[in-house]
């Protein structure tokens, strides 16, 4: 695939447009992603970072079309990847893609896995839905698909069932089923959430170790901005259903644009200071059925709120090369005459 | 599993001992007793009856008359049957052809029924076709044995003379051939049916419920993120988790192929097991009525034995040991 990254350099390898996805909530539809857009370049690994609630996962879910059927619902927008729009693909059309270009593991690596199948099952499925491949050539590689992610007597592991396995492991099978089609993009939806701290740095790495190896490009979806710091190349930052902030990782640390952002930093603990309380940002995201119409969703929980806030909607714009904002204190995101 | 089983089957011995206790003392209690069955008929001659009660036991203390019974009971002598005056094992082995008969075409129609409806209810909730297949097993469940018995062979057998009502063979066919056979298929159709009715809505919507229930289960998104069909998420990765409560069922059912049943059995009066019983305890022919009786209760014990044996087989998290 190294040959091929100069030419995948400059084109995106998945750009969404406009995405809003609305669920069904007693017959009437809300948006739970609202207009959102943005471009994961080959290689890349993208953070999106967020208070629960915020969309995150439903938006990493409409990439691979796997909203919970008959609730949810992708309404408008595109997703453009590789070249292919997926959102109006048709069932079978996107199970060719699903597990095999685009891959993802999920929070509840406890649950993830069905109960009353062996891992061997379960890995070497998706090499049977993906690749001409016998039933002992898939054997073998599932087990050298498990050695790769780390897991010790793989040739055993492999004809145990789930529920013989601890988190961590599971989430390592996890991360080999997501990795055996060698996909160009990962979606990591919080995939250490649910592990205990020492087990969480182990599978950042393994996930950082492969995403080199296999020259894919991740989208990293997490609450901890550690995790942010240590893995990502560009942050999204996620509020209420909208990107309030797209920006380098570095950028996004040392210099925040939007309140939100910066209230976001200032909750994580840190080690040389000395604090009784954590400090936390006041309030609660909106409901869905409860969502600010107009004006800015944050404006009710900002320190920094003008009466402007609440009556008008900022846009999500360019401040500097490559940092985007939405919020009113900035000019770019001000509505410019003609436009909504 | 063997150890599993072994031991199982030990603990058995005292369950059926008490049970046997039960039985007898149960079978005491009742009102009257076969001495009728027992004694010349034409003699009521009040010296002779008291004199045939000491011969026959029946004034001996309770312990007495049940070490007699349970110790002969154990050697295989089940006693003989007052009312057929021939012995209780061939009496069973009379009946016992036809009652597994019956039973087993009922759970296949039971099973081949509740499979494919629960599937689809499962897999399409809320639709058309889900509405009227639950409305129907409602219609099913709640109409009991009894009336739908006689509702069927008013419908079937007397108005439409689809089936016979009764018997369970044509007289007149000889014995092994194929038309023998065909006719004893025949009368046993309808009372199948109709036993399978309850046992049939129960299964479809145990099974619609489990299917809707691991549909939303997070494996269910993970085998959709590998890209596997739609079809094959329902039929292996669903399915293989929503049969296992359902194995529960099949250990009972395993018991009621043979044990009979008494309603439908004797409504369509077809002589299997179950309308020996109802007849045994009419005619207080207590040898046969507590054979049954011990015979049900073993059945019951190993109908558990084999789910939880089965349990074991299909739900790798379940360890036998």
């Amino acid at each position: 695939m190294s040959k091929k990254k100069s030419l995948l350099k400059e084109a995106p390898l998945l750009e969404v447009k406009n995405l809003e996805t609305a669920f069904d909530i007693d017959g009437t539809y809300y948006n739970a992603v609202d207009n959102v857009s943005f471009k994961v370049k080959p290689r890349q690994i993208v953070g999106v970072v967020g208070e629960s609630g915020c969309g995150k996962s439903v938006m990493s879910l409409s990439i691979m079309q796997l909203l919970p059927k008959g609730i949810g619902k992708v309404k408008s927008g595109e997703i453009i990847f590789d070249g292919i729009s997926l959102e109006k693909m048709t069932e079978g059309q996107i199970n060719k893609i699903r597990g095999k270009d685009v891959s993802m593991i999920f929070q509840e690596p406890m649950t993830s896995l069905n109960p009353v199948f062996t891992i061997g099952y379960q890995l070497q499925e998706v090499l049977f839905n993906h690749t001409k491949i016998s039933k002992r050539e898939a054997r073998l590689k599932s087990i050298a698909l498990l050695k790769s992610v780390g897991i010790s007597r793989p040739e055993k592991i492999v004809d145990e069932y789930p529920h013989q396995l601890s988190g961590g492991m599971r989430q390592r099978v996890m991360i080999a089923i997501a990795i055996a089609c060698q996909p160009k993009l990962l979606i990591a939806d919080e995939p250490t959430t649910a592990l205990d701290v020492t087990v969480q740095a182990q599978i950042l790495e393994l996930l950082k170790e492969i995403q080199e190896v296999n020259d894919m490009s991740v989208i990293l979806i997490t609450h901890d901005l550690g995790v942010v710091a240590e893995m990502c190349d560009e942050v999204i930052v996620m509020y209420a259903g909208k990107i309030v902030e797209r920006t380098d990782v570095d950028t996004l640390f040392y210099n925040p644009k939007h309140p939100y952002t910066t209230l976001l930093l200032g909750a994580v603990p840190k080690m040389d200071e000395e604090e009784e309380r954590l400090s936390s940002i006041k309030g609660i995201v909106p409901s869905l059925t409860n969502m600010p119409k107009v004006g800015c969703r944050f404006a009710n929980r900002c320190p920094k709120a003008m009466p402007e806030c609440f009556t008008t909607t900022p846009m999500l714009a360019d401040v500097d090369q490559g940092h985007e904002v939405a919020c009113l204190l900035y000019e770019t995101s001000k509505p410019r005459e003609g436009v909504k | 599993m063997l150890k599993y089983a072994f031991r199982r089957i030990l603990g058995m011995i005292p369950m059926l001992f008490l049970i046997s206790i039960i039985v007898f003392t149960l079978a005491k209690l009742m009102p009257g007793d076969s001495l009728s069955g027992e004694i010349d008929p034409r003699n009521t001659n009040p010296q002779y009856i008291q004199e045939m009660r000491e011969k026959l036991g029946y004034n001996d203390p309770l312990p007495q008359q049940y070490f007699r019974w349970i110790g002969n009971f154990v050697q295989g002598d089940f006693g003989k049957s007052t009312r057929f005056k021939i012995e209780v094992s061939e009496v069973l082995s009379e009946r016992l052809p036809n009652t597994i008969m019956l039973g087993l075409t009922s759970i296949i129609i039971t099973y081949i029924l509740a499979f494919f409806m629960g599937t689809y209810s499962g897999r399409k909730p809320y639709t058309f076709g889900d509405n009227l297949i639950g409305g129907l097993n409602y219609l099913g469940l709640s109409i009991p044995s009894f009336v739908a018995g006689v509702f069927a062979i008013f419908l079937f057998s007397f108005t439409l003379g689809w089936f016979p009502s009764n018997g369970s063979v044509d007289i007149g066919t000889t014995e092994g051939t194929l038309e023998y056979w065909l006719s004893r298929f025949h009368h046993v159709l309808l009372p199948a049916l109709v036993l399978g009715l309850l046992s049939t809505a129960s299964y479809t919507q145990f099974l619609r419920n489990d299917i809707i229930e691991n549909s939303r289960k997070d494996f269910v998104r993970t085998a959709r993120a590998k890209g596997t069909p739609e079809r094959k998420i329902y039929n292996v990765h669903i399915l293989r988790n929503s049969v296992i409560p359902l194995i529960t069922f099949l250990g009972f059912d395993l018991v009621a192929i043979i044990s009979g049943a008494i309603i439908t059995e004797t409504i369509f009066t077809y002589p299997g097991l179950g309308q020996l019983f109802l007849q045994s305890v009419g005619t207080r022919d207590y040898p046969v009525l507590m054979t049954l009786t011990m015979l049900f209760s073993f059945l019951t014990l190993v109908g558990n034995l084999i789910a939880d044996i089965l349990y074991g087989v299909v739900d790798p998290r379940i360890r036998l040991d």
